[in-house]
């Protein structure tokens, strides 16, 4: 695989690669496809009208992962990508998404990713998304992932999609639709800066007894940013249902946290938590008093927070 | 080791000037484990949190090892070689254990090094390692893990504010072995310990009085500490758990 300097750091900030990938990839650099490999158990297959990829993986396949980064290093690209993930029965895999865009030139540069995950019963999912941005140009870095995730009886979805620096617009939609037994965890993990403005917004449907979901959103709001956290579970069943929203607000940052429950079923049991305030007093000058300078301590209260 | 010249501190209690500290004069010398106790609203937490740089005197000198530091931050004062254990401990989201230690000993400890501070405090190490400093871990575990990262301080003077508070009996006994091994270790360091728990005077060297924001008494502990049993200076070990001012 032949990457320049530019596609090979955004690839170690967004999916942890470095050299050489274990088990099946597609790699998407400037809208084309730079590499892609099959296992004997994991297929991606293009889609017939070029607009993104199908993964298979085979009912049973335990212990495998996916990587399908996307990078973009051209000013001006904008582009919407479908990728569906078929996540066969008494699976168990690990998936790892993410995009980065370096963006040095005048125009916006864009990635919309639709991801719609068909969850079967009885597997296992851990997916990893990781949103980043770099380049001094004016154009701005825009990522607007749509999540969508099915899940079938007593399945297991975890997801862990954080988007920590350079992205400047961001509208994350998820949309998860759980049948009985099926569990849902996500973890979330927004920081923005400068001008940067993130929507999240969230809608969890628990249709069948027993289902769980656990939706935690961790933000942190520096010099003029804006985030707005829209979190809702729909209670449908006798189920659990749990969100947080826990941000820290900096400098001018703003932050709107809207928790939403919607209980359709005497048996449905939800519950919401949601924090905004700056970071303690006591914690920074606990940190100092073990010789860190106030700047210093900052940045390790706000990366133990979004770690 | 640290001198505290004509130190004052005062607050702003509805509109009037309430003196917390007034004018103090000390002298901690090297290689001593010092109680300073007296009763509630004495000051002396205050005066921990003033030679700890975490309040601001209002008049006085405080100098460490000959250097003025009374315009120092705490961080300075950190860096000088003076350490500090919270009364109440901090609680993080996402900073864990080791990071907590490898912080205080400001270097990459190994595993097994940051695990020595914790077995010193009786917390079986590799259970507690990984753990964030958070909620999830009992008011007795905090304060273990508090005086943890200040032992891996190493720092010349390490400052213990009302360390008994908000621990269980049994956590206390392990606490008091602490100190006695500190005390055996203690070669040029200071420790200065604020505590009206007799059991912690009975390991002093030196014990001081505060009241009313001045030094009452000072003396070696077989001077002092008589004078003190039945008194709210000298609190004997009370029944589950030991919440200071319920003692």
């Amino acid at each position: 695989m032949d990457l320049n300097n530019i596609q090979k750091y955004l690839l170690k900030e967004i999916a942890d690669i470095n050299g050489d990938i274990q088990g099946a990839f597609n790699i998407r650099s400037d809208s084309e496809s730079i590499a892609r490999q099959s296992t004997e158990h994991i297929e991606i297959i293009p889609k017939e009208n070029g607009s993104g990829i199908d993964i298979f993986v085979k009912p049973g396949t335990k212990g495998e992962s996916v990587h399908i980064p996307v990078v973009m290093t051209k000013s001006g690209l904008k582009e919407t990508v479908y990728n569906d993930f078929y996540i066969g029965e008494d699976s168990d895999v690990e998936i790892v998404a993410g995009c980065g865009i370096d963006n040095c030139g005048q125009h916006d540069s864009q990635h919309d990713g639709v991801h719609r995950f068909f969850v079967s019963k009885n597997a296992r999912m851990k997916y990893v998304e990781k949103h980043y941005g770099s380049g001094k140009g004016e154009g701005k870095r825009i990522l607007n992932p749509v999540t969508e995730v099915y899940m079938e009886p007593d399945s297991y979805a975890e997801m862990e999609m954080v988007q920590i620096k350079g992205v400047d617009d961001t509208t994350r939609t998820t949309v998860a639709d759980l049948k009985e037994g099926a569990k849902l965890v996500v973890r979330e993990r927004l920081m923005t800066h400068g001008e940067q403005q993130a929507f999240s917004v969230y809608t969890v449907n628990l249709n069948g007894d027993d289902s769980t979901a656990d939706i935690v959103s961790r933000g942190v709001a520096r010099d003029d940013s804006y985030q707005k956290l829209d979190l809702k579970i729909v209670g449908n069943a006798a189920c659990k249902g749990h969100t947080e929203c826990d941000s820290i607000i900096m400098d001018n940052g703003r932050i709107l946290a809207v928790p939403a429950l919607e209980a359709n079923s005497v048996d449905a049991s939800l519950v919401h938590e949601a924090a905004i305030g700056k970071i303690a007093g006591e914690q920074l000058t606990k940190l100092m008093t073990l010789g860190l300078s106030e700047s210093e301590a900052e940045e390790r209260i706000i990366n133990g927070f979004l770690s | 080791m640290l001198k505290i010249q004509d130190l004052s501190f005062n607050v702003d209690a509805d509109g009037r000037e309430k003196e917390i500290i007034r004018n103090i004069n000390l002298d901690i010398p090297r290689g001593k484990l010092i109680v300073i106790t007296g009763p509630n609203g004495g000051g002396k937490s205050t005066l921990a949190k003033l030679i700890a740089g975490i309040e601001k005197a209002s008049g006085g000198k405080i100098f460490f090892n000959g250097e003025d530091i009374t315009d120092m931050s705490v961080t300075e004062r950190a860096r000088k070689g003076i350490a500090f254990a919270f009364q109440q401990p901090v609680k993080f989201k996402g900073i864990k254990v080791i990071d907590l230690i490898r912080i205080a000993a400001n270097k990459n400890l190994t595993v097994v090094d940051a695990c020595s501070y914790l077995s010193a405090v009786g917390l079986c190490a590799r259970e507690y390692i990984d753990r964030e400093v958070n909620s999830s871990l009992s008011g007795g575990e905090l304060k273990r893990i508090e005086i943890a990262t200040v032992l891996a301080r190493k720092s010349m003077l390490t400052v213990f504010d009302e360390p008994e508070a908000g621990i269980d009996l049994w956590s206390f006994g392990n606490l008091i072995e602490v100190f006695r091994r500190q005390r055996e270790e203690i070669s040029d360091r200071s420790i200065l310990i604020i505590s009206h728990q007799e059991r912690i005077l009975s390991i002093a060297d030196e014990i001081i009085v505060l009241n009313d924001g001045r030094v009452q008494h000072r003396g070696s502990r077989e001077e002092v500490l008589p004078k003190l049993i039945g008194t709210a200076s000298a609190v004997r070990n009370c029944r589950g758990n030991m919440r200071g001012d319920d003692c």
